[in-house]
Parts: structure tokens; C-alpha cells; sequence
């Protein structure tokens, strides 16, 4: 038996007929013709429309609650209060089990943690009839002191989660009666030692706000019990596999009874890999029997949703006159807000993935806490605090260069990491795969720097500045992220590629169907690809840590090498010869003693008549490492120094990825989350009153960035191969919105010496850094 | 009450009720391609033609559109999908929620301006936002697809 074999070690393109080629979404006709296929597309026409009683109040208890009146308007078919739903608490992340995240959520609570938390829900036929219910349940509320400063939220007197029942599954470090969500530290080498014998320390704090995802499809799922009176759950979900386990939980029902399915999602970015919407109409359904389905409004996916954590970020930075860095010492400070949903997890990211771009620095110290508050619970959003981390970090590094007087890029080029190199910050993994300094070398090309550093002025009132930074992230959570793949042939020989791996626009149905057709050497349209159902798709842990392309690649190259295997011993059995005679070249296989051959079409014909043995295949992935992608990004920005206005003109941006497995998809998945970015850096932010309540609730006052605010976005890649990767590829989802936070406070700062540390960089602060420089 | 108009080249004639918004009402009579996104008019997603002009479905009314022509994307589906295929090769539909709206609009900026710089394309297009963003992406769709269009005249 010959075969293809070992489609990890393909490379160059000139061997690859369909990897590493812009083929277009197997899903684009569909959604460029305005098909029915999202989440409410689908919904059938006769569900309950629920909607939420949501808390005025950031802390109050429920003393008691009326829904007499409520209950007699025509139409209503449920009213349900903490009274109606399980006393057993559980987490709405999407993660896997045992959740680092602690159970601290209730379907429906007596304590309310934040304005907009979940006080009742209505049921009804009717839109008209829900609405006019939910004014008619009358409420009272014992308002209790809040706790909204997460600077002093650690050992507040004031508790958001004092009950017993709250339970941390893993050794985060998390104590309820603490107002701690996690706590950790992690080092090496004596890092105060080291900074003392450094020759110059930059000691800065940075802030960086909480982010709204902001995805165009906000929040909704529908529920339905089929014929075997299982619970059925169509939702726009990261996570439909972790969504079984939490509204199993939730209901306190049997895993069995839930199934899950993913329609096309309209966006997720991290906000869909919580269950923010799922319980409501699951609870619904499963009490009424009766189909149901919640559309949040967009206000509601701004106020009672799963942002980006707010964090507080203390770092210092060591260095000797030459600008070798010797240590970096990192204090961050999360705030999980009312629940903790990634609470544990993201400030992880936050040291793990910022101090390793710095090659090996004789110490580092990375140390947090994330702590519960009376704001709404924050979640996952692309960087999973790596952005907040990068942004701080590299900020640092900036300042560094400024008090050096070294231009940025050259003091990187002295201390980035490079290929080979171990990274003690990074869970002492090697980076096997690393072209972090060519990605500098052509972002700085790219944009000019040597001719534009640091700035220009334009003669108009106007200063253009350049700035840079690094990024890195994972691919997938290494030793936790599994993925697995089923491939079967069918009549006249395609194939069905069944995933687990959630597409949620970001492409991973085709690229995974790329990698499938490269292996088996077939074309595109011989593979159907289904995902997600959660009764028939092979596990995944979901769409998410920048994972699929990496562990459910792998699984995708592991099953089609089975796949083969299992083909040529059909083929060689239908020709009545040895299996070692015989080679499969996609299209047959044939006898290589004597030149017969089968085609593909007739064995998937045969095996469906008088066999034994069925022609398919399923494999899993899973990785001990969790190979980083790399990038860099230079920013050039013009500020109206009358104004403090910054406008974006250029964004120059290199992403090593490994092997570039659909070059369109990955370049518009850089220039998205660049975009993202940008919006973080300039002027997205959630702002609450002094009370807690969310002003930052439509996209009135939560600007997201339109198409004249991001200015040109250039996007190159400098592949490195990854030795462990499906095709030498890494991941590219996330890391991409990591670089313009600090490139553009990097620009501003080249432009007016304006030095930003608490996101975002506003035309008022920037105008007011300008003037304090004048005083 | 009842209200007539033409969606798509059929007429229609429905009860509405007088509040009743112009999206849920296409939404119900099939157009799916509607998006809701936002509503505060912010988004664009439900982007659809009223007398061949842009408008956005959900802060119109219903009873306001009586004895107008509306067009939605399933009314220019051969269209849609020409663009759409410029729009795909570059990857710019991503999560494919905003491209209704998006392609509506990039449809009806054809038929008003005539060769429009990269400026003019920007300020037509400012209002349908797309968070995943594939601003550039569809930009270059744009660019080529006018290119192509141009091409074909040229031929003709």
C-alpha cells in the first residue's frame, strides 16, 4: 500500500492544489443571496416569545414578586421567578469540564448582581402580549449597597456572591468570601534582584476598558422537544457541545436529554462562547413543553452580555544602557464583574502571552486577581486578555525605548523572540516555529518607518506619527482543546466531513474541507461538510482560543490518512488483491502488480451492498503545546493638534501564522480584527453611572468603527511552518486584534509626545495630554 | 388596515396594524434576507428599496409604504449574487448577517453614481456597518466588480 502519507510535512504551495489557496466560503452563495439561515431564520412561527424582567438595580434582593396581573393577559403563557428554577448553580461559560470558571449563576436568582441582571421571565404568544405582561409584574426590591470600583472590590465588606451554594470547580485561587474570582502568580528567576541591578526601570500602570463584541447578530436561541421529548436547542453558539453540559446543569436534567444545534452565526468574537442566551427559552420550553425563542434586543446584547474584562494592568520593565531586557514583572488586576464567565482564564493570557515576546529575560513575575463586581459579568472577546496584556506590556516597552532613546523597533529587534528559542513565560514551550522578526522587518518596509519615524509634521495644523508593537497568542488551549472529525464515503464515492468546529463566519466549514480534500486528492465539491449538531457531530470543544484551524485541522489530517488507509483496503479487496499491491490516488485505486483499477465512485456504490465493514473514519486531536502565532503591526496616525482628533491613515501588519491555509480568509480575518481593534484603541468603551447603569447600551452611544474610521489596512504574511500543525499552519483568529491598541498609543505618543495609558485614546484626552505638555 | 404595494414585482395587499414597522412586515411576508441589527438605525442590515431609493426597514412604517414599489435582496437575487461572487473571492461576507443590507446598498449606489472614487464608495457605504469588518475586503470586491461591470458595457 502506498499513500500520500504525510500530509503534515506538505509545505510549499507548488505541492498543495487547494491548501493555501483564497477558495471562497462553501457557505458564501447562501449568504450573499439572503438565504434563511441564521438562528431566527429558522424559528418556527408558533413559538413563545420570551423576553426578561431585568434588575433596575447593580445590588438588590428580591423581596417579592406579584405576577397576578401579569399572568391574566391574554396570551401569556408563562411567568417564571427565582421560585420556579433550580437552587443549583452553574457557570454560563463555554468551556471545558471541570470549568475553571466558577457555578455562580442561577437560571433566576433572589439576588440581583447588576442592572440588567434577570429578574423574571415572561412567556407569551405574542410580542404585544409579553411587553405588556412585563410592566404589569410588579417587583420589590431590597437595594443593597453595590460594589463598582474594582480597584476596591478584594476584601470589600460588601459581597457580591455571599451564598454557599457558590462553588469553584478548579484551583484558580477563587474565594467567594473575598469577592475573588481567581488569583495567581507565576515566575522565574528573582525578578526584584534583576530589576534592581538594572540601569533603567519603567514602572507604569495602564487601564484598559471593557469591549462590547459587538457582533451584528445579537444573542437568540430557539427550543423545541421533539418526538422523543428531548430538550432541542437551535442557538448562534461558539460552543454547542458546551452549551449541552451547561443548560443540563442549568435545568438539572440529564446530558441526555439536550440536543444542540448551530445554524450560520452572525458574528461571535468570543461574546457566543458563554451561554448568554440559551436558558431562557431552554427553561421555557422544558417547563411548558411548548417551542420558544429569545431574540435579545441590541440593547440587551450591550448591557446584559459577556465583554471584555476590564483590567487594571502594573507593569515594570528592566533593561541595561544597551536595551537588553533582563526582567519584566507584570501585576494585573481583572474585573469579572457579576458572575465570573473566563474570569479565571483570561487574565492568564494577559502574562502568558506578553512577557514571552521578549525572548528570555533573566526573570519575569506575572501575578493577578480577578474580582467580582456589581457590573454585568464579562466574558470572551478575540485576545482573551492577551490584548489588555500586549497593550501594556508593549506600551511598556515603548516608554522603555523613549527613555533609551532608541527608536522602538530597534530595542524589539535586540530582545524579540526568535525561532528555537524556549520561552520560560509561556509554560517553558519552545517556539518551534517563529518569523516574529522578518514580520518587523517587512511591517517596518511596509509603512516607511525609517522615513517617518517618529513623525511629520504636515504644514496643515496637522502631525502624522508611527508607532509599532508585537503580538502573540496560542492555538487552542494546549493539553485541554480537543477536536474530532468524521469523514464517511457515500454513493457513487463523496464524502460527508462531519465537524464539531463552529463556523461562525470565520470560514473554518471550508478551510477544514480544504484540508480534507488536499488529503484525500479530491476536489472541493466531492465534500459536504455538516456542522453543528451535537446528536450526530463528532466532539469538539468549540470555536474558540484560536483552535480550530490548528487541533481541528489535525483531526482533519488524522482521519483522512485513516480514510485512505481504509479505502485502499476496500479497493484492494474488490480487486481481489494484497493490500501493499494496491495505491489510491483520490480518483481510484488501483493494483500497482497488474493495473486494474477501481474507481472511488464504484467502491462507495459496493460498500453500500453486502458488506460488513462501514467506509469511514473518525479521529481526534489533541495537543500537549499550543504553538503561538506571531505578528507585528505599525500604525500611522494624523492628529489635529487644535483638536486632539486622531485619524487612522495606514496600518502596516505582518501575521506569521505558519502556513497561510486560505490566504483571503486570513487576510480578512487581520484586516477585521485590526478594524476591532482600532475601535478599542480610539473610542469604544462601556461607561456606567454612578449607580452601574450601563450608559453605553446602543450603537448611539457605543461606537463601533465604520468605514471611514480605520483608514487603509495593509495585511503581508511571513509563514514560518509549524512542525505540529495540520500543513505547518497555526492560528490566526485572534492575535489579530492585539496589535493596534498600543501601535496607535505608540503613534500618538511619536506624533504630540502624548503618552495614553487608559484606553480608549479619545480627541479629548489626547487634547488634554497636549496641553499639560504646553504648561 | 390594508395596505397595497408592490414587493419584488408582485403586488401585495396586507392588513397591518398602524404602528406596525416595514421590516417585521417583509420579514413575515417571506423576505428573510431582513436583518435587524440594532434599532437605532445605526446598522444598515435592513437596508431595502422603497421607489428605488435605500431605506432602512426598520424605522419606516408599514402603513407609510402604501402604493410603493419595494425591492428587497430576494427581488434582485441574479444581481446579488454577480456581486456576490466579487464579494466572496475576496472573502468579504464573513459571517454573511450584514451582506443583505450591505449588497443592497452597494447595489443602489450602481445605479446613482457613476464611477465613484474610493472616497465616494466610503461615504455611500458609511451607514452599513460590519463588525467582522470586512471594510477592505469589500471595498476591493467593489472596485473589481465595478471594473467588471464597466468591462461588460464596453462589450456590449
Amino acid at each position: 500500500m502506498s499513500m500520500t502519507g504525510d500530509h503534515t510535512a506538505k509545505s510549499s504551495a507548488e505541492e498543495m492544489r487547494i491548501v493555501n489557496h483564497a477558495v471562497p466560503k462553501v457557505d458564501s452563495e447562501a449568504l450573499v443571496t439572503g438565504k434563511a439561515v441564521y438562528t431566527n431564520d429558522l424559528a418556527p412561527e408558533d413559538c413563545l416569545i420570551v423576553k426578561i424582567i431585568r434588575s433596575p438595580h447593580a445590588h438588590a434582593l428580591i423581596k417579592e414578586i406579584n405576577t397576578e396581573r401579569a399572568e391574566a393577559v391574554p396570551g401569556i403563557e408563562c411567568i417564571l421567578t427565582y421560585r420556579d428554577c433550580p437552587d443549583k448553580r452553574f457557570t454560563m461559560a463555554g468551556q471545558t469540564y471541570p470549568e475553571p470558571s466558577p457555578y455562580d449563576r442561577l437560571i433566576l436568582d433572589q439576588r440581583m448582581r447588576f442592572v440588567g441582571d434577570a429578574a423574571a421571565i415572561v412567556a407569551g404568544t405574542s410580542e404585544e402580549a409579553v411587553r405588556k405582561a412585563m410592566k404589569l409584574v410588579k417587583i420589590k426590591y431590597e437595594v443593597l449597597e453595590p460594589v463598582l470600583d474594582f480597584r476596591k472590590a478584594k476584601d470589600n465588606p460588601v459581597l457580591v456572591h455571599p451564598e454557599e451554594n457558590w462553588r469553584s470547580l478548579c484551583p484558580v485561587g477563587a474565594d467567594n468570601k473575598r469577592n475573588l474570582c481567581a488569583h495567581g502568580v507565576s515566575e522565574a528567576g528573582d525578578i526584584e534582584a534583576v530589576l534592581a541591578s538594572c540601569e533603567h526601570v519603567i514602572d507604569r500602570v495602564y487601564h484598559t476598558q471593557a469591549n462590547q463584541q459587538a457582533m451584528m447578530e445579537t444573542f437568540r436561541t430557539y427550543t423545541y422537544l421533539d418526538a422523543y421529548g428531548r430538550l432541542n436547542v437551535v442557538s448562534s453558539t461558539q460552543v454547542p457541545f458546551h452549551v449541552r453540559r451547561i443548560l443540563a446543569n442549568a435545568l438539572d436534567i440529564p446530558k441526555s436529554k439536550v440536543r444542540v444545534i448551530k445554524p450560520r452565526i452572525g458574528g461571535g468574537f468570543g461574546a457566543k462562547q458563554t451561554s448568554v442566551s440559551e436558558v431562557y427559552p431552554a427553561v421555557v420550553t422544558w417547563k411548558t413543553g411548548k417551542p420558544a425563542k429569545i431574540l435579545f434586543t441590541r440593547e440587551e446584547s450591550m448591557t446584559a452580555s459577556s465583554p471584555r474584562h476590564e483590567m487594571e494592568l502594573h507593569v515594570r520593565v528592566g533593561s541595561d544602557d544597551e536595551g537588553n531586557i533582563r526582567g519584566i514583572d507584570l501585576y494585573t488586576l481583572s474585573n469579572t464583574g457579576a458572575f465570573g464567565e473566563h474570569g479565571p482564564t483570561t487574565v492568564g493570557l494577559s502574562g502568558h502571552k506578553s512577557i514571552p515576546l521578549y525572548g528570555s529575560p533573566e526573570a519575569f513575575r506575572f501575578t493577578y486577581d480577578v474580582v467580582y463586581t456589581n457590573v454585568m459579568s464579562s466574558g470572551a472577546y478575540r485576545g482573551y486578555g492577551a490584548t489588555q496584556g500586549i497593550f501594556a506590556v508593549e506600551s511598556a516597552v515603548n516608554e522603555l525605548a523613549k527613555e533609551l532613546g532608541m527608536d522602538p523597533t530597534v530595542l524589539r529587534e535586540k530582545n524579540l523572540v526568535r525561532e528555537g528559542q524556549v520561552m520560560p513565560a509561556y509554560y517553558n514551550e519552545t517556539a518551534k516555529s517563529c518569523a516574529l522578526d522578518r514580520c518587523l522587518a517587512r511591517a517596518k518596509e511596509m509603512i516607511g518607518w525609517d522615513e517617518k519615524y517618529p513623525c511629520r509634521d504636515m504644514g496643515n495644523g496637522k502631525v502624522r506619527g508611527v508607532g509599532v508593537a508585537m503580538a502573540m497568542q496560542g492555538s487552542g488551549i494546549s493539553s485541554v482543546d480537543t477536536g474530532a472529525v468524521a469523514i464517511k464515503v457515500n454513493d457513487d464515492g463523496f464524502y460527508s466531513l462531519m465537524v464539531g468546529a463552529t463556523d461562525m463566519g470565520t470560514g473554518c466549514d471550508t478551510i477544514l474541507s480544504q484540508m480534507a480534500a488536499e488529503c484525500l486528492d479530491c476536489d472541493m465539491k466531492d465534500i459536504i461538510v455538516h456542522g453543528v449538531d451535537t446528536d450526530i457531530s463528532p466532539y469538539d470543544t468549540g470555536s474558540y482560543a484560536s483552535s480550530t484551524t490548528y487541533v481541528t485541522g489535525m483531526a482533519v489530517v488524522r482521519t483522512c490518512e485513516k480514510l485512505r488507509e481504509k479505502i485502499c483496503e476496500r479497493g484492494a479487496y474488490y480487486l481481489g488483491c494484497p493490500v501493499d499491491d494496491v495505491e489510491f490516488d483520490g480518483e481510484k485505486v488501483t493494483n500497482l502488480k497488474n493495473g486494474e483499477s477501481i474507481s472511488r465512485k464504484d467502491i462507495g456504490n459496493k460498500v453500500m451492498c453486502f458488506n460488513n465493514e462501514a467506509l469511514s473514519a473518525s479521529e481526534a486531536f489533541s495537543s500537549p503545546t499550543s504553538p503561538p502565532p506571531f505578528m507585528a503591526g505599525i500604525a500611522e496616525v494624523e492628529i489635529d493638534k487644535e483638536t486632539g482628533v486622531v485619524e487612522m491613515v495606514d496600518y502596516a501588519a505582518v501575521v506569521d501564522c505558519g502556513t497561510v491555509v486560505n490566504p483571503a480568509l486570513a487576510r480578512v480575518q487581520t484586516e477585521g480584527g485590526i478594524a476591532q481593534g482600532i475601535g478599542m484603541a480610539l473610542f469604544e468603551d462601556i461607561v456606567y453611572s454612578k449607580k452601574g447603569k450601563d450608559y453605553s447600551n446602543s450603537f448611539m452611544q457605543y461606537k463601533i468603527p465604520s468605514r471611514l474610521d480605520v483608514g487603509n489596512i495593509r495585511v503581508e504574511f511571513e509563514s514560518s511552518y509549524e512542525p505540529t500543525g495540520p500543513f505547518g499552519a497555526k492560528s490566526i483568529g485572534e492575535i489579530v486584534i492585539n496589535t493596534p491598541s498600543p501601535a496607535i498609543i505608540n503613534a500618538i505618543q511619536n506624533a504630540v509626545g502624548v503618552t495614553i495609558r487608559e484606553l480608549p485614546a479619545t480627541a479629548e484626552k489626547v487634547y488634554r495630554g497636549m496641553q499639560e505638555l504646553k504648561d | 388596515m390594508e395596505i397595497r404595494f408592490i414587493l419584488n414585482k408582485k403586488q401585495i395587499s396586507i392588513d397591518v396594524k398602524a404602528d406596525a414597522v416595514l421590516m417585521d412586515v417583509l420579514r413575515s411576508l417571506g423576505c428573510k434576507s431582513i436583518k435587524c441589527g440594532c434599532e437605532t438605525t445605526n446598522c444598515g442590515l435592513c437596508t431595502v428599496w422603497i421607489d428605488g431609493k435605500s431605506r432602512l426597514s426598520c424605522s419606516v412604517l408599514a402603513a407609510s409604504v402604501d402604493g410603493c414599489e419595494i425591492t428587497t435582496l430576494e427581488g434582485v437575487e441574479e444581481e446579488a449574487a454577480e456581486f456576490g461572487r466579487f464579494l466572496a473571492a475576496e472573502g468579504g461576507e464573513q459571517c454573511g448577517f450584514c451582506s443583505p443590507g450591505f449588497i443592497m446598498n452597494v447595489l443602489a449606489m450602481k445605479r446613482e453614481l457613476q464611477d465613484p472614487d474610493l472616497e465616494e464608495i466610503k461615504e455611500y457605504l458609511a451607514g452599513n456597518l460590519c463588525r467582522c469588518t470586512g471594510y477592505m475586503s469589500q471595498l476591493r470586491a467593489i472596485q473589481k466588480y465595478m471594473a467588471a461591470q464597466k468591462e461588460k458595457e464596453v462589450q456590449a
